[in-house]
């Protein structure tokens, strides 16, 4: 025990990050743990997004170039990659590194917990992607994986054989979640009880409010989603009849289960994504943000509304009148508290002082496409319009405008702004204004004229079309190629500065929350003392903080 | 590959009491299990809905022609499981008492009950006269039983490890019993999903 203090003494030292070696560790330091998320789910992000490639390099033409099962499987393991390997994993990425030091704690409140829920990452991802290389190939059902599609026995050579990819499906999704359950009763309990002295619920920094928003979603809803496709493996492996029309059972009970959890995890996607703008905006506009409880308060809003709109997603499942009418009317609701989020950022950005670096820039490109994947969301939310649209490209638009344009712009806004706390080092703001521009652009060539497309009648998820989709097609693909192009500088870049960037001061953007109080990157106990913090946490340019030289409010002082 | 870093970690978490229930931190422990179980019962009720809907949609239920369940067996074991719990917490408010003897005597005794639950429902299954792929009425029934009984087979493995920690000087004691908490508020969560599921199953 005589080393333990020695070894404190060690642990002081502001440069603790240093050894790569940790990274590959089962560490339980939360911050090595957050970047172990974040880059692990890049890796991921990358894979999905060559997927992606393949996608629209066949739909340059309305042919089918590859053989359409593999085509079926590099669909659904693209988004089921995107969605379960790189935006949920990578904000708890962002939750982990970030909740502790912002709250004013030393750690996660179970640390151990936490280097668990990270590691089971990486195995349920590889899992995923060697169902590409079983007898009966990858999973073809879509990520929703709906019966009787994805319990029917599948063609190899002379044979039918049980669909083992979808089996491999189900055990990843089974695995990861449970990871991400882990996850969120970690970031509540750490966000309920480990805050510092004066950090009040209503002082929180608003990302922790989504993160424990996001996290009370997973907690609730992803069991159900487990419970569904566990019946699924059943009726797969065991020859049950769950889902099966013919020996009784019922697609459609599927199809509620499924969106049950479906439905809010969209939100789980997107809420800490909102929680990354509403740091951001205030920051580069130097205003206090606008309408801090309004903000946190309809994160809740959005969580429980969200529950009890599912089953729009199923207007043309056979849903009776009055429910499709209920679903529809809650989906508008939906659209209440959204606004007053949207709202209330204009109200920031509204009037400030604009500094618009690369991490503003992509907060921005939020703002404006996920308003626009708002909009087509209440169109696809009304019936008469859904029944036509619904399974089309319009979906596929909506879809990417709110997780790419809203999610991945967020993600990027994120990494921009925390990477000089994450790493230590400075990133290099013209390569990142090159990103934002490539992505901004490549992504509205590629995703807007998938509305018109859809709207047209295209179907998604098939690689055959006809003749007249082929030139919006094209425009399409080009687009999808930039934005597959507009990865490269932000990968050269972020490589790059990691390295050799230049050294990165404590607070170089001049923020107030508490993970600017802390050296670049931080120690490993977070604060050499915990702070106890004495107002909110967007007080820019107001009563005592001069607009140059904002200081953050909280202040270190000793504490036992 | 532990590196030297993440092991100064966990001394570092030591010394700092990371919530771990051995520092000045209050024990987070407990409510992260709360959180838990709250999250598997989250599952439990997705699947009691589905088999709802699957009797709503049902034209009879159970289906003409299945055989009648016997519901004697099943009640006495289901009062059996039900007073376990009431014993759990007789052994806990021994374990506050500092009685270690009395606690290990109403531990075992609640891990007897269960085991008797599980022999009963392991019985019944091997004489009832459906099978698993036998429409919904099997599919539902062996999968809510079968998973039930999952659950109630991890309490009980979980109760013997308690139970032989219990022989350790000082694991528990009558402040400090993590161990002994979480298990036994398992239990009693095993037990309610049972009450619903016979509800379900056996009565209406
Ligand atoms: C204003 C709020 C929103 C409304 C009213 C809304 C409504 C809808 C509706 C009705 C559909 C079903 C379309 C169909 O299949 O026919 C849909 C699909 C979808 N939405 Fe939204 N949405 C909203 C926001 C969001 C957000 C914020 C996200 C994610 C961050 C999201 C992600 C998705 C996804 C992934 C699908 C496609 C699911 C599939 O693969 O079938 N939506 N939306
Ligand atoms: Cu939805």
């Amino acid at each position: 025990m005589v080393e333990t203090t020695q070894q404190r003494v060690e642990q002081r030292q502001p440069e603790p990050l240093g050894d790569w070696r940790r990274y590959f560790s089962f560490c339980v330091d939360h911050k090595v743990i957050g970047i172990q998320y974040l880059v692990t789910t890049f890796f991921f992000y990358l894979l999905g997004g060559a997927l992606a490639m393949v996608i629209r390099a066949e739909l340059m033409t309305p042919g089918a170039e590859l053989e359409r099962s593999l085509y079926n499987g590099v669909f659904t393991i693209h988004a089921t990659i995107m969605i379960f390997l790189w935006i949920i994993p990578t904000l708890a990425g962002f939750g982990n590194f970030l909740v502790p030091l912002m709250i004013g704690a030393r750690d996660m409140a179970f640390p151990r917990l936490n280097a668990l829920s990270f590691w089971m990452i990486p195995p349920g991802g590889l899992l995923l992607l060697s169902s590409f290389f079983v007898q009966s190939g990858a999973a073809g059902a879509g990520w929703t994986s709906y019966p009787p599609l994805s319990t029917q026995q599948v063609q190899v050579g002379d044979l039918l054989v049980t669909n083992f990819g979808q089996v491999i499906w189900i055990a990843s999704v089974v695995f990861l979640g449970t990871s991400s359950i882990l996850a969120a009763l970690n970031f509540i309990v750490t966000i309920v009880a480990m805050r510092t002295e004066g950090m009040e619920l209503f002082r929180m920094p608003l990302f922790c409010w989504a993160t424990l928003t996001a996290s009370c979603i997973t907690l609730l809803g992803t069991p159900v989603l487990a419970g569904a496709v566990i019946l699924l493996a059943f009726d797969l492996l065991l020859g049950t009849v769950f889902f099966n029309p013919t020996g009784g059972g019922d697609p459609v009970v599927y199809q509620h289960m499924f969106w049950f959890y479906s439905h809010p995890a969209v939100y789980i996607m997107v809420l800490p994504a909102m929680g990354i703008i509403s740091e951001v905006l205030p920051v580069f506009s130097r205003k206090p943000i606008f309408g801090y409880k309004a903000i946190a308060i309809s994160s809740m809003g959005i969580a429980v509304l969200g529950f009890l709109v599912w089953a729009h997603h199923m207007f043309t499942s056979g849903t009776p009148d009055w429910l499709r009418m209920f679903f529809m009317v809650t989906s508008f609701l939906i659209a209440v508290p959204t606004g007053i989020k949207v709202f209330s950022w204009l109200g920031t950005i509204w009037g400030g002082k604009l500094e618009l670096s690369s991490a503003m820039l992509f907060a921005m490109g939020f703002v404006s496409m996920f308003v626009v994947g708002g909009l087509s969301g209440i169109m696809l939310a009304s019936v008469p319009v859904d029944i036509h649209v619904h399974d089309t490209y319009f979906v596929v638009a909506h879809l990417h405008y709110v997780l790419f344009g809203g999610s991945v712009f967020a993600i990027y806004a994120g990494l921009y702004y925390w990477f000089p706390k994450m790493t230590g080092r400075l990133l290099n703001e013209t390569w990142g204004k090159i990103h934002f521009a490539l992505t901004f652009i490549g992504f509205n060539l590629c995703f807007l004229p998938m509305h018109q497309l859809g709207l047209q009648g295209m179907p998604r998820r098939v690689a055959e079309y006809a003749e007249q989709f082929q030139s919006l097609n094209v425009l399409v693909s080009i687009g999808g190629f930039l934005l597959g192009i507009s990865t490269l500088p932000f990968l050269f870049n972020a490589i790059y500065s990691w390295l050799w960037g230049p050294k990165a001061p404590a607070n170089p953007w001049r923020a107030l929350t508490l993970e600017w109080t802390t050296a670049s990157p931080p120690p490993v106990e977070n604060f050499e003392y915990l702070p106890v913090v004495t107002a909110g946490p967007y007080e820019y340019g107001t009563v005592g903080s001069s607009p140059e030289g904002d200081t953050p409010t909280a202040i270190s002082q000793p504490k036992s | 590959m532990q590196s030297p870093i993440s092991s100064n970690d966990a001394a570092m978490s030591q010394a700092i009491g990371h919530g771990d229930g051995h520092g000045e931190h209050p024990d987070l422990r407990m409510l992260g299990f709360t959180l838990f179980l709250i999250s598997e019962g989250m599952l439990f009720v997705g699947l009691f809905v589905a088999y709802l809907t699957y009797r709503a949609a049902a034209p009879a239920w159970p289906p003409a022609g299945t055989p009648e369940l016997e519901k004697i067996l099943p009640a006495i074991f289901t009062v059996i499981l039900v007073a376990s719990s009431g014993v759990i917490m007789l052994a806990e408010r021994a374990l506050k008492h500092g009685d270690m003897g009395q606690f290990r005597l109403f531990w075992l005794l609640t891990t007897a009950m269960g085991t008797i639950f599980v022999a009963g429902q392991a019985y019944e299954w091997m004489h009832l006269e459906f099978g698993l792929k036998d429409g919904l009425f099997g599919g539902t029934f062996y999968v809510l039983t079968g998973f039930h009984g999952m659950h109630v087979v991890i309490g009980l493995l979980l109760q013997a490890v308690v139970f032989f920690r219990s022989f350790k000087t000082n694991h528990y004691t009558p402040a400090s019993h993590f161990g002994v908490g979480a298990s036994s508020l398992y239990w009693h969560f095993v037990d309610v999903v049972w009450i619903f599921l016979f509800a379900l199953l056996y009565i209406i």
